[in-house]
This record gives structure tokens, C-alpha cells and sequence, in this order.
């Protein structure tokens, strides 16, 4: 018999919620904290567009729906699959990782889910209004109805391919015993994601850009949905690899690609776990 | 006095030791740090292409780049990874009580420690730092003169001083507060965008830009960086230098006064 795996994440779900509810102050600090984060970083773009009217094409208001798109995908990420990936490589070095195997469950969705971090979902209702702000603004602006089917859609695709690459690196730590720079990889990596792919052009640039498209799709994750919903028809420069109706077609190939790359090496290090005798 | 001198050359040998056994990773982490400087470079590349004059706010788009390699170099001197937390962790379980006990000094002992982390910092990362500035060479304006890279040594000195000062009176504010996670998070967050890691403060608009003036933040990553690109005029060169020593100073006796004023309010309970 199988368990109900909505029951169950329901379950976890719950459980943060009454343990984050617990430590009510704790829970406001972090809202507030990540909130300022993300102010600092517009006030910082605020301030870059004093200088130029836009960046390779983008313009103040539709850089901050790239903005909005980058929060609406990391505070997904944060919430749901951070704080678990964080304790896989806990788990490891503990032994711990003994139990989640014991579970009648499957042991990726286990270990990738047990905890929410409802504190990062904060960002979430930011970029909200972040967006409500900034597409009336954007010039010549029109929604149409496929666009507001498609940019929820490849937001989840964006944190589906995340969520890969993060259980890809933290399933090396059950090869490693343990890994300490992964956040600071994972940052650096991320870091990359979370500007316009059209920035990266010249001699050096253009092979970045295609090894981040096509290598480690962390490019599309926030350029396709944020291309969609602020600039769906102006996409000059870059040819075919900047035209979004390319990448969105190639986004769900690569979101399925990065979802069985990752299970694969998950399973794969899994059969290599000794036990931590505890 | 001379027992003095070699019981703190034995605690800098012993952290001289404990640092270097981590030496792969650090080097590979130093090397790692340098990656967001490539987005910088594309990001600032496109900003400067699409603005309406070659400049902004007296930056070229090679200086900028400059500026943001200098910065790194100033918060290899002035940022302290861990030191406010690790204060208030041993607050907070009690370990302080070690340097009730034992006769040293608990502000030196740190100082020490730290100078121990920076100088195996600086041996191991000098060889990513040269490939990087090497690399990066056409972005850096010619040489200042030796004036100017004195000062520019020496703030990057005092940077050390001023960064590890200020950080310490943070974590001793533990003694009051026990959990100052928080508080370091939004001090941190203040840090980045005030102290010019973020940006060249140039670009801040007025009052702004007057009001972090006055901040003692600017030097732990703006000022050493303003000093090289020749952004301080020769005649308040040395006057800047001397304001930071005053902060310095001023973080010296605070700290001093958290850490006497927090022995008296401590109490340790159990072992």
C-alpha cells in the first residue's frame, strides 16, 4: 500500500507552521530581514537607473518584474526545499539518514520536503506587490491571457530546476561525508542566474551564457518566466538563443532533464551511504 | 614582561597551526569569492553601454571594475567572519567563564586569533588574488605614486583595526542580549550597502551620500578603494586617515567598556 504523499506533505507542512509559530518574534525577525534583503538590492537598482534608462534592453519597470520573478523563485526554493537540503548533509554526517530509509516513503520526497520554512514565503507577497507596482508602469504595456497562464507555469519550472541542481549538490555529501562550501557554491552558481542573460555577451560572455543555458540551465530559470511577463515580444539581440519562445520550448526539456539528472545521482549516492554507526 | 610577549607568541603559533590545516579548502573558497566580480563586470559592461556619458559620477566602466576588486582587497582586511557570533556564543553557553578563570585578556586573545586567521588568509590568498588583479590588470588605472599607496596601505591597516574593534563591541552587546542574531543580520545588511561593497557611495544622492560620509562604515571597504582611484583629494588624504584612527580609538575603548561592564553583569551558572 502506498502512503498519501499529498497527505503526508500536508503533515510536514503543518508541523513547521506550529513550530515556526512557536518562536512567533523569531518568525517575524526573519520575514522582516529577508524583506529588507530584497528592498536594499531595489534600492540599489533604483539607484543604477538614475544613470542609464535601461540595461541590454531592459528598462527600470521590467527589470523589476526580473526582480519580482527572482524572489517569487527563490522564496519558493527557501521555503520548501533549502532548509531540507541543508539537513541532508546533516543527516549524513550524523547517521541520521538511517531513519528517512527506514520510512515506508519514498526517500528523496522525504528528505526534500520535511520541513518548510514558512519565514522565507514572506518575499513571496513582496514580490507580489512588486509586481502589481511595476507592469502598469512598464511603457506600451498589454496582458494577455496565455501570458498570465505561462509565467506561474515557468516560475515553477525555475524552482523545479533549482530545486534539482540544489539535491544534485547536496546528494555529494553523502560521497563526501560532508560538505561545507555547498551554500557557498550553490550562492555563487545562483548568483549567475539572477540578472539578464542578455548581459553576458563578447568573447567571454557568449560561452558563459551557453554553458548556463544549456550545461546548468540556471539561466532560463528566471530569464524565460520574467522575459514572458515583461518584454514578451521585443527580443532584440542574442538571435535565437535570447528569443524566449526558443527557450521556453527548451526550458521544459531542460526542467525534465535537470529532474531525472538529479534523481538519478540521488539514488546513485544513495547506494554508496555507509552508515554513520551511531 | 617577557613571559607576556611568549604567552601571546605561543597563542598566534597555536592559531598560526589550527588555521593552516584547512589550507585546500581556503584557498579554493578565496578563488570561489571572485565569481560574482564576473556578473559585476558583465552587469556594469551594460550599464555603461546603454548610459548617456562615459562616466558616472566620475567612474569609467574599467574603474569601476577596479573599484570593486579594491573593495574585495579592503574586505579581506576589515570583515571578520565570525567574530561578533562566536563572542556571542560563548556568551551564551558559558564558555566565556575561561577568560574569567585564566589569565588572559579576552579582547587580545581574540586580536591575536584574528591576526593569525589574516596573515594564513593573506599567504594563501595571495596567489588567487594576484591571478585575479593580474587578470583584471587593464582595469586599474595607472599607478597612484607612493603617496597615495602608502595611505592606501596603512587605511588598509587600519581597516583591520576598525572592522575587528567594531565587530567585537557587536558581539559583547551579547552579554545584555544573549541572541544578537538578529541584530548582526541587520548590522550586516547595513554593512553591505553603507560600507561601498555594494556599490561606490559616489553614487549615492545627496543627503545620502553626506550622511554615510560621516558613518564610520566607509572605511571598512570604500575609503582604501576611493584612496587608490585618487577619489580623495592629496590635501584631505592624511586628514581622512586620521578621522579613521579616531574611530578606531573609539571602538578600542568601547569595546573595552562592553567587555568590563558585561563581566560585571555576567553570571555563570553550572560548568
Amino acid at each position: 500500500m502506498h502512503p498519501s504523499y499529498l497527505g503526508v506533505f500536508l503533515t510536514f507542512a503543518r508541523n513547521s507552521l506550529i513550530r515556526d509559530m512557536t518562536f512567533r518574534t523569531n518568525f517575524l525577525i526573519e520575514v522582516v530581514s529577508s524583506m529588507s534583503w530584497m528592498i536594499m538590492n531595489l534600492g540599489f537598482y533604483t539607484l543604477v537607473y538614475q544613470f542609464t534608462p535601461d540595461i541590454e534592453g531592459w528598462g527600470k519597470y521590467e527589470f523589476f518584474v526580473f526582480i519580482a520573478t527572482t524572489m517569487f523563485v527563490n522564496s519558493l526554493v527557501q521555503a520548501f526545499f533549502m532548509p531540507n537540503a541543508q539537513e541532508l548533509s546533516e543527516l549524513v554526517r550524523t547517521g541520521g539518514l538511517d531513519f528517512a530509509l527506514l520510512k515506508p516513503i519514498d526517500t528523496q520526497f522525504l528528505v526534500s520536503l520535511r520541513r518548510v520554512n514558512w519565514s522565507s514565503l514572506g518575499n513571496f507577497f513582496v514580490a507580489l506587490v512588486l509586481l502589481v507596482y511595476a507592469l502598469p508602469r512598464i511603457e506600451n504595456f498589454q496582458l494577455f491571457w496565455w501570458q498570465i497562464l505561462l509565467y506561474p507555469f515557468y516560475v515553477l519550472m525555475g524552482v523545479l530546476i533549482l530545486y534539482s541542481i540544489m539535491i544534485t549538490l547536496a546528494a555529494t555529501s553523502i560521497w563526501l561525508g560532508r560538505n561545507q562550501s555547498l551554500y557557498d557554491f550553490w550562492f555563487y552558481i545562483t548568483n549567475f542566474s539572477r540578472y539578464p542573460m542578455e548581459i553576458y555577451r563578447g568573447s567571454y560572455g557568449e560561452p558563459l551564457r551557453n554553458a548556463f543555458t544549456f550545461v546548468i540551465p540556471i539561466l532560463v530559470v528566471i530569464n524565460v518566466p520574467a522575459k514572458i511577463l515583461a518584454k514578451p515580444f521585443n527580443s532584440q539581440g542574442g538571435g535565437m538563443a535570447a528569443d524566449w519562445r526558443f527557450l521556453a520550448l527548451f526550458t521544459l526539456f531542460a526542467t525534465a532533464a535537470s529532474l531525472i539528472f538529479s534523481r538519478w545521482i540521488f539514488k546513485k549516492a544513495l547506494g554508496s551511504y555507509r552508515s554513520a554507526s551511531s | 614582561m617577557v613571559a607576556r610577549v611568549q604567552t601571546w607568541w605561543t597563542i598566534l603559533k597555536i592559531c598560526l597551526e589550527e588555521r593552516l590545516v584547512y589550507r585546500g579548502d581556503f584557498a579554493l573558497g578565496t578563488l570561489m569569492r571572485f565569481l560574482p566580480i564576473v556578473t559585476q563586470i558583465f552587469l556594469w559592461t551594460a550599464v555603461f553601454a546603454s548610459a548617456a556619458g562615459n562616466t558616472i559620477e566620475g567612474y569609467t566602466s574599467e574603474t569601476i571594475i577596479a573599484y570593486y576588486l579594491l573593495t574585495m582587497l579592503g574586505r579581506a582586511f576589515s570583515s571578520m567572519p565570525g567574530l561578533a557570533s562566536g563572542i556571542a556564543k560563548q556568551v551564551r553557553e558559558g564558555e566565556i567563564k575561561k577568560f574569567l578563570i585564566q589569565p588572559i585578556d579576552l579582547l587580545g586573545y581574540l586580536l591575536l586569533a584574528r591576526i593569525a586567521h589574516k596573515l594564513v588568509y593573506y599567504t594563501v590568498a595571495a596567489g588567487p588574488f594576484a591571478l585575479v588583479f593580474y587578470l583584471c590588470g587593464d582595469y586599474f588605472p595607472p599607478f597612484p605614486g607612493m603617496q597615495v599607496f602608502t595611505a592606501f596601505i596603512i587605511s588598509l591597516l587600519l581597516g583591520f583595526a576598525l572592522g575587528f574593534f567594531l565587530e567585537a563591541s557587536m558581539g559583547l552587546v551579547a552579554f545584555w542580549f544573549l541572541e544578537v542574531t538578529s541584530l548582526l543580520f541587520v548590522y550586516m545588511l547595513f554593512n553591505f550597502f553603507c560600507s561601498g561593497h555594494m556599490f561606490p557611495l559616489d553614487f549615492l544622492p545627496e543627503p545620502y551620500f553626506t550622511l554615510v560620509n560621516f558613518l564610520p562604515l566607509k572605511y571598512l571597504a570604500y575609503y582604501p578603494a576611493a584612496i587608490y582611484l585618487g577619489k580623495v583629494p592629496p590635501e584631505e588624504l592624511w586628514q581622512g586617515l586620521l578621522i579613521e584612527t579616531g574611530w578606531v580609538v573609539f571602538f578600542i575603548i568601547l569595546s573595552r567598556y562592553l567587555m568590563n561592564a558585561g563581566y560585571n553583569r555576567y553570571s555563570g551558572f553550572g560548568g
